[in-house]
């Protein structure tokens, strides 16, 4: 299969990568892209567990429909990954079940 | 506020920037509110602005008809006409004394409201993806279909490296072409509808050339990527521990039940799957407009029965960008017409009539040919989770059903706790339905997103001077 990526297929000269963090390892991150994309490009699929039985969930439905893409950024739970923008800096936290407990 | 009347557009989609072009040019003040942070909706769905794509139409299909809606939206800016309000996430529309208040909410993190104030709506708000469970759809790597496009379009990322596209209906070849160009290998685009369904409806698919078309033009592409194709089979079971592994599919009898021994085991880390679109009408309900089965009732100008409420693409049924299109011009002319006091007259619509016409015609004649397994709930393990974000198993939900005696979605949620999550069923509705042995009916929702109590409790106050 062709080594093609999605930045070279659209043809995509992204302003400079910045660092944010996910459970505090520095990942990096291109401006515009969600905290999902960025997660997805650094090959992380799962970020949150669920409330009942504790399973690993991500993006689903990669609109803000379904809500299981859930995350705590910069101590905010709950927010849905596939919508909110990464800025410099950003920490991302895996949310375990309500993201209010720990 | 602006002199003249005032129309608001709720989504930037083709229908909504359809009908806003066809009003503006008539004289109309428009307001376009839509969650994105760009125009395009989820089919012309833009690279983020950071990314710098120059060539984004390589992700897409009819790039210049985008063209033209985007440029023709940017030239309405530019002289006043239009007002593009984005990353407005509208939870609400209030009827008053003096039209209609659209309520948002603001960016991503959507805490602050606000409001814009209208004399006739335009509900074009789309659709969102149907996806049918089966053991193992919750694990991370199983997307729908529409959402590994989704983040593919918008932020120019893939899911995993081995892809496998499943599900039914023609979502499906612009996802498995689409990762297949970004790199992706799709090891199998698995569609569950039968051939021989397309053979039935051959004469009205005959009809449409350019769909014929495109269809060719699709299968060339699977052809180029060496995508393998397989009908009437079904995925059984996503497999993997903390991330998709392998998804097992089968093939279908002439029941639509898995054929025994058929069974094989594909190696992936990415399994997007979906079975068909459903129209949003959260907001369409609760202004109570009639809905007929699942989309927004409309008349021949777009109109719903709620007087100053026009509707159209997706939420008025599942139709397509080029069927939206049409919808939200007939729409935006009809709205020019009605606000001004005047009755529109049809001829000067009378080439999108009939292309909706035939369209509509051909959307049922593809509804019909695309179908997931008849025997799909048969698929549905006790222990599979069916309700996503309150994980109720299809064991529990069976229980309510065969047990307890729920008859209806509503009571099986009463009794299981499936819909009552953060997504309000709306991802586990239809499988829901399905095993309860109900059709699929609209909820009523009176809100159409989450709204935080400190938004509802300072509601009103804030009014325009």
């Amino acid at each position: 299969m062709s080594s093609r990526t999605p930045l070279e297929l659209a043809d995509a000269r992204p302003g400079p990568a910045f660092t944010v963090t996910l459970d505090g390892r520095e990942i990096e991150a291109l401006p515009g892209q969600t905290v999902a994309a960025a997660l997805w490009a650094a090959g992380v699929t799962s970020w949150r567990t669920t409330r009942g039985e504790g399973r690993p969930r991500g993006v689903f439905c990669g609109i803000g429909v379904c809500f299981d893409c859930l995350v705590t950024v910069n101590g905010r739970p709950n927010q849905r990954a596939c919508l909110l923008p990464l800025n410099p800096g950003d920490a991302i936290r895996t949310q375990e079940g309500t993201g209010h407990d720990g | 506020m602006a002199e003249g009347t005032r129309l608001a557009v709720i989504g930037a989609g083709p229908a909504g920037l359809a009908a806003a072009l066809a009003a503006a040019a008539r004289g109309v003040h428009v307001t376009v509110i839509d969650s994105g942070a760009e125009a395009g909706g989820q089919f012309y769905r833009q690279p983020a602005e950071g990314l710098g794509a120059r060539r984004p139409q390589a992700l897409h299909h009819q790039w210049r008809t985008w063209e033209r809606l985007r440029d023709g939206l940017g030239a309405h800016i530019a002289s006043g006409r239009v007002v593009h309000l984005t990353e407005h996430h509208v939870w609400f529309v209030e009827t008053d004394l003096n039209g209609f208040t659209v309520h948002a909410l603001l960016g991503p993190e959507q805490e602050e409201p606000a409001e814009v104030h209208a004399d006739a709506v335009l509900l074009a708000t789309g659709g969102y993806e149907k996806v049918l469970p089966f053991p193992g759809w919750t694990l991370p790597g199983v997307v729908t279909a529409g959402g590994a496009q989704a983040m593919l379009k918008g932020g120019l990322v893939l899911p995993g490296r081995t892809a496998v596209v499943a599900g039914t209906g023609p979502l499906l070849l612009p996802v498995a072409t689409g990762l297949a160009a970004a790199g992706a290998e799709v090891a199998a685009l698995v569609e569950s509808a039968d051939p021989k369904a397309f053979v039935r409806q051959g004469g009205t698919f005959a009809a449409y050339p350019a769909k014929i078309a495109e269809g060719a033009q699709y299968a060339a592409e699977l052809l180029r990527h060496r995508v393998k194709t397989l009908v009437h089979h079904t995925v059984v079971e996503a497999h993997g521990g903390d991330r998709l592994s392998a998804v097992t599919i089968a093939a279908l009898d002439a029941d639509g039940r898995v054929r025994p021994g058929t069974e094989r085991r594909i190696p992936c880390d990415t399994l997007a799957v979906g079975h068909g679109m459903l129209p949003h009408t959260d907001l369409a309900e609760a202004l109570g407009c009639r809905i007929d089965g699942l989309g927004v009732h409309v008349d021949d100008e777009q109109r719903t029965d709620v007087p100053g409420v026009w509707a159209a693409g997706e939420t008025t049924g599942i139709g397509g960008a080029a069927l939206s299109l049409a919808e939200g011009h007939i729409a935006g002319r009809s709205i020019a017409a009605r606000l001004s006091g005047a009755e529109p007259d049809p001829r000067g619509w009378a080439a999108a009539a009939r292309t909706r016409t035939k369209l509509r015609k051909f959307f049922a004649a593809v509804d019909g040919a695309y179908a997931p397994p008849a025997h799909w709930t048969e698929l549905i393990t006790d222990d599979t989770v069916v309700c996503r974000c309150e994980e109720v198993t299809g064991g529990a939900i069976r229980e309510a059903v065969g047990e307890l005696g729920a008859g209806d979605v509503r009571t099986v949620k009463l009794l299981t706790r499936a819909g009552m999550g953060w997504c309000q069923g709306r991802v586990c509705g239809p499988a829901v339905a399905g095993l309860a042995g109900c059709e699929l009916t609209p909820s009523r929702r009176p809100f159409a997103r989450p709204v935080p109590l400190g938004v509802l409790a300072r509601a009103g106050e804030s009014e325009e001077p």
